[in-house]
C-alpha cells in the first residue's frame, strides 16, 4: 500500500499518495485542471504555486509540476500574475542610452532583499541579472536570464515591485538582434536562395525517378 | 535515487564506457529499418488503429483514439447560436497560440489585417515551448537546402509532400534570419558562426539551437512580438466549432470561453488552424512529451467541414522520453543529448544501436531491445534502456553538458540525479503528429479561406519527421499562413453565416450507423493518477 499525506488544496483537505507533484495531486484530488496546468515538464511556468507546511511561518512558491506533495501542504495557486511589460519596437530600441532602465525604470528600486533568488524554481541568480540591466550589462543579464520559464514568482516576490522576467526577455531580444556576434554565412545564403541560386539543386532531386534518389540517399555522405 | 536493481544494471553500463567511447557503431542498412520498423514500430500495431466510417477520409485508418474523436458529435447544435450576434468581427482569426499561430499574427499584421487569435490556455502554451534540441536550416558552406531535401524526404521514407518539403528547405535560412533579427539568441562561435550539431537522420551538421531551450527561446520572443504590436489575443478560449458562410467559404469560428463558459462568436474573413498536435490523446496508451492541451482539435475542427488529412495514421514516438522517476515520465530528454554523444546503452551494457538513426528506426529498435532482445531495465512502467550521458562531457569537456543541455540538467537534479555522473532511463514516448490536415504550398486548404499551420498540417515531413524541421516549419508556414490570409482577407466579401455542417456530418453519422455519446474536440485530457472512482454512499 503506498503512503498517503494529508495535504490542503486551495483551502480544503485531501488523503492524497505521497509520491505525487502537487498538480498530480490535485488531479487526483479531483480537479480537472485549466489554469495553472501547462507543459507539465517545468518548461511553461504556468503552475507556479504558493504553500506553507502547516503550522510554520514560511511561506514557499514553486513549479506544481515539479514539486512533490508534503505532509500538511497548504497550497495556493498563482494562476496568472499582473506583470508590467512594456511595449515597444525592437526596430526603434537600440541597445544604448540605459534602454532597458528607461523602460523599467523601477528596476532601480531594488532593495537587495534577495526574495527573487530564493523564490526562482529555475534556480537563476535574478537578483544579480537585474543588477546587469541596471548596469546596462545586457548581454551579461541576457545569459544570466536565459533558463528563465517566464512563471514570475520573483515578481509576486518583489517589494519594489519589479518584472523581472520582462527585463530579461528584452535584454536577450536586445542581446539576440544587436550584441551578438554577426553571422555571415547565414546572411550569405539567404541571398543565395532569395536569388533563386539554390531552387534548381532541389528541384533535380524532385525530378528524379524515386529509384535514384533513394540511391542518393542510402549513399550520401554523412559530415563526420 | 534509482533502486538497487537500477543500480546494478548502471555498473554495466559503467563497465563498458571506456571501451565505448571511441567504438565506432555502424547504421543500419535500408531493408534492415524496414523489418526493424514492420516489426516493432507501434504504427505497424494495428490493434491500435481504426478504419473511419465517415468524412473525406473515409476507408482510411487513423488512430483509435483520434478515430473516435473525427466521429463524434459536434459541442453545438446549429441551431444553439445566433450567428448575426457576432462577439468580434476580424479579417484573420488565428486559433491556436503557439509557435505557428504566433508567425502567423505578426506577419497578418504586416500585412495589414486586422488580427484575432485564440488559444486554449495562454499564449505560448503549446508543444513550441517544450521543444528542446534545435531548428535545422541549410545555412553553412558545406551545406545546401537541396541536401537538407534529400535528409528529410529520405528520413520521411520519400512521402514528402515535395512542393511542401521544397518551401521548407528553401525558407529555411530566412527563417534562421527572420528569427535572429526578431531578437531569438542563437548559439553562435565569437565569429558569429552558428554553433550547429547533426541530428538523427542528416547528414549535415545543421540543427540550430540556444542551448536546450530552443523553442522556449522561440516562442518567448514571438510571443513578446505579438504583445508589443498589440495584437488581439484570447486566452482560454478554444474554437469548438468553424463556421461556414452560404457559399462555402470559411467564415469564422465558434469558441467556448473556458471560465465563463460562454460561446463566443468571431466573423472571419479567413481562418488559420494552427493548433499544434495530439500528444494527449495518449495514442496506444503511451506517455506523451506533449503540452497539456495537445488533443487534435483542429484536426477534428477541419475534418469536420470536410478538410482531408494526409498520414493521420504516422504518429512519431521520441525514441528517448522519461522512464524514471515518475514525476517527469513521459516528458522529453532532447535528441541533442545523442547528437552530443551519449549512446543507447541496453541491461549488459551493450551499444546496441547508432545513437542518430532516425526516430522511428530508433523507437523501434529500442523496442526491440526491451521486448523480443530482453534486456531492458525494469522501470515504472515495464522496461527501460539506459541513455549514457556521462559519455558527452568525457568526449566534449567538462562543462560541455551545463552549457549545451542546462535544462536536461535542472529537469534530473530536481529530482536526484546528476546526469553528467550517471546516466539515466529512456523509453519511447509520444511526440508528433507527422501527418495532419492537407495543405498546399500556400498553406491553404480545399475549403476557401482556411488555412493551416505548424503540427495540424501532414505532408511536409512525410510519414516520419527528422528533429528540428518542426521548429522549422512551425516558422516557415506560419509566415506563409499569415501573409497569405491577410491578403486574401482583403479580396473577401462573406455571405450569410452557418453551421448547417454540423447537421449534414450529423446525418452522415446516422447514415454510417455510428452511435457514439464521444463531443469533439475534447480540448483537454482527465488524469486521476491511480484515484478510484468514488462511491456514492
Amino acid at each position: 500500500m503506498e503512503e498517503m499525506i494529508k495535504v490542503f488544496l486551495l483551502g480544503k483537505e485531501y488523503t492524497v499518495p505521497a509520491t505525487l507533484t502537487i498538480m498530480d495531486a490535485m488531479e487526483y484530488a479531483g480537479y480537472k485542471l485549466v489554469r495553472g496546468c501547462g507543459c507539465r515538464s517545468g518548461f511553461c511556468g504556468a503552475c507556479a504555486v504558493v504553500y506553507r507546511i502547516k503550522g510554520s511561518t514560511d511561506i514557499k512558491v514553486c513549479l506544481s509540476c515539479q514539486t512533490h506533495v508534503q505532509e500538511g501542504m497548504c497550497v495556493g495557486q498563482i494562476q496568472s500574475f499582473p506583470l508590467n511589460k512594456r511595449s515597444y519596437n525592437m526596430s526603434d530600441i537600440k541597445p544604448v542610452d540605459n534602454i532597458i532602465g528607461q523602460l523599467y525604470p523601477e528596476i532601480y528600486g531594488c532593495i537587495g532583499c534577495n526574495a527573487c533568488t530564493k523564490g526562482c524554481p529555475q534556480g537563476l541568480n535574478v537578483m544579480q541579472y537585474i543588477a546587469y540591466a541596471q548596469r546596462g550589462e545586457y548581454e551579461k543579464c541576457a545569459h544570466a536570464s536565459f533558463d528563465c520559464v517566464g512563471c514570475n514568482i520573483c515578481a509576486s516576490r518583489c517589494p519594489a515591485q519589479i518584472s523581472h522576467s520582462a527585463v530579461g526577455l528584452l535584454a536577450r531580444r536586445l542581446t539576440g538582434k544587436y550584441l551578438s556576434p554577426h553571422c555571415e554565412h547565414l546572411e550569405e545564403r539567404v541571398a543565395e536562395v532569395a536569388s533563386g541560386q539554390c531552387t534548381a539543386a532541389v528541384e533535380a532531386i524532385i525530378g528524379k525517378p524515386l529509384e535514384e534518389i533513394k540511391e542518393l540517399y542510402n549513399k550520401r555522405e554523412i559530415e563526420k | 535515487m534509482y533502486t538497487s536493481e537500477m543500480l546494478a544494471s548502471m555498473k554495466n553500463v559503467e563497465k563498458t564506457r571506456n571501451e565505448r567511447l571511441h567504438a565506432a557503431i555502424s547504421r543500419m542498412g535500408a531493408e534492415e529499418k524496414d523489418e526493424l520498423l514492420q516489426e516493432f514500430h507501434p504504427d505497424y500495431r494495428s490493434s491500435g488503429f481504426q478504419v473511419l466510417k465517415v468524412g473525406p477520409n473515409k476507408g482510411s485508418k487513423v488512430p483509435v483514439e483520434l478515430a473516435e474523436l473525427l466521429e463524434g458529435h459536434s459541442r453545438l447544435h446549429s441551431d444553439q447560436l445566433d450567428l448575426n450576434q457576432v462577439d468580434y468581427d476580424v479579417d484573420v482569426l488565428i486559433i491556436g497560440g503557439g509557435g505557428a499561430g504566433a508567425s502567423a499574427a505578426i506577419e497578418a499584421d504586416n500585412g495589414g489585417a486586422k488580427v484575432l487569435l485564440v488559444t486554449k490556455l495562454r499564449m505560448g502554451d503549446a508543444n513550441t515551448m517544450m521543444a528542446e534540441g534545435g531548428i535545422q536550416a541549410a545555412d553553412k558552406a558545406n551545406d545546401s537546402p537541396a541536401q537538407h531535401y534529400l535528409d528529410a524526404f529520405g528520413g520521411g521514407h520519400y512521402s514528402n509532400k515535395p512542393e511542401l518539403l521544397e518551401k521548407l528547405v528553401l525558407d529555411g535560412p530566412l527563417a534562421i534570419k527572420w528569427l535572429s533579427d526578431l531578437g531569438v539568441m542563437f548559439d553562435k562561435e565569437q565569429d558569429g558562426t552558428m554553433v550547429t550539431t547533426h541530428g538523427g537522420g542528416t547528414s549535415r551538421k545543421r540543427m540550430h539551437a540556444c542551448a536546450d531551450y530552443t523553442g522556449a527561446e522561440i516562442m518567448r520572443v514571438l510571443r513578446d512580438e505579438v504583445s508589443n504590436r498589440g495584437i488581439k489575443c484570447i486566452d482560454y478560449a478554444p474554437a469548438i466549432e468553424l463556421i461556414l458562410d452560404d457559399k462555402g467559404h470559411i467564415g469564422g469560428a465558434v469558441l467556448e470561453d473556458l471560465d465563463s463558459h460562454e460561446h463566443l462568436v468571431v466573423r472571419a474573413k479567413t481562418v488559420i488552424i494552427a493548433t499544434g498536435g495530439a500528444g494527449r490523446l495518449h495514442y496506444q496508451g503511451f506517455p506523451t512529451s506533449n503540452h497539456y492541451g495537445a488533443t487534435a482539435d483542429g484536426l477534428v475542427l477541419g475534418y469536420r467541414i470536410g478538410t482531408e488529412l494526409i498520414y493521420a495514421d504516422a504518429i512519431q514516438y521520441h525514441p528517448t522520453g522519461v522512464a524514471y522517476p515518475a514525476q517527469i515520465y513521459g516528458a522529453l530528454v532532447t535528441e541533442k543529448v545523442r547528437s552530443l554523444g551519449a549512446q543507447l546503452v541496453n541491461s549488459e551494457g551493450q551499444a546496441f544501436m547508432h545513437p542518430l538513426e532516425t526516430r522511428d528506426v530508433a523507437a523501434a529498435s529500442i523496442i526491440r531491445e526491451c521486448t523480443a532482445r530482453h534486456k531492458g531495465v525494469p522501470a515504472l512502467d515495464g522496461v527501460a534502456l539506459w541513455l549514457d550521458t556521462p559519455m558527452i562531457d568525457i568526449l566534449s569537456g567538462e562543462g560541455t553538458i551545463a552549457k549545451r543541455l542546462p535544462g536536461m540538467l535542472r529537469m534530473y537534479e530536481k529530482f536526484g540525479i546528476d546526469l553528467r555522473k550517471e546516466p539515466i532511463l529512456i523509453y519511447p514516448t509520444l511526440h508528433y503528429q507527422n501527418g495532419g490536415i492537407l495543405v498546399d504550398s500556400q498553406a491553404e486548404t480545399k475549403v476557401p479561406g482556411l488555412y493551416v499551420a505548424g503540427e495540424a498540417v501532414g505532408g511536409i515531413h512525410g510519414r516520419n519527421r527528422l528533429m528540428g524541421n518542426s521548429l522549422l516549419d512551425i516558422i516557415v508556414f506560419g509566415r506563409i499562413a499569415g501573409r497569405n490570409a491577410a491578403a486574401s482577407s482583403a479580396k473577401c466579401e462573406l455571405g450569410r453565416l452557418t453551421l448547417a455542417h454540423i447537421d449534414k456530418f450529423e446525418a452522415e453519422l446516422k447514415a454510417a450507423g455510428i452511435e457514439t455519446t464521444v463531443v469533439a474536440p475534447k480540448l483537454l485530457p482527465t488524469y486521476t493518477h491511480g484515484r478510484q472512482a468514488r462511491v456514492e454512499k
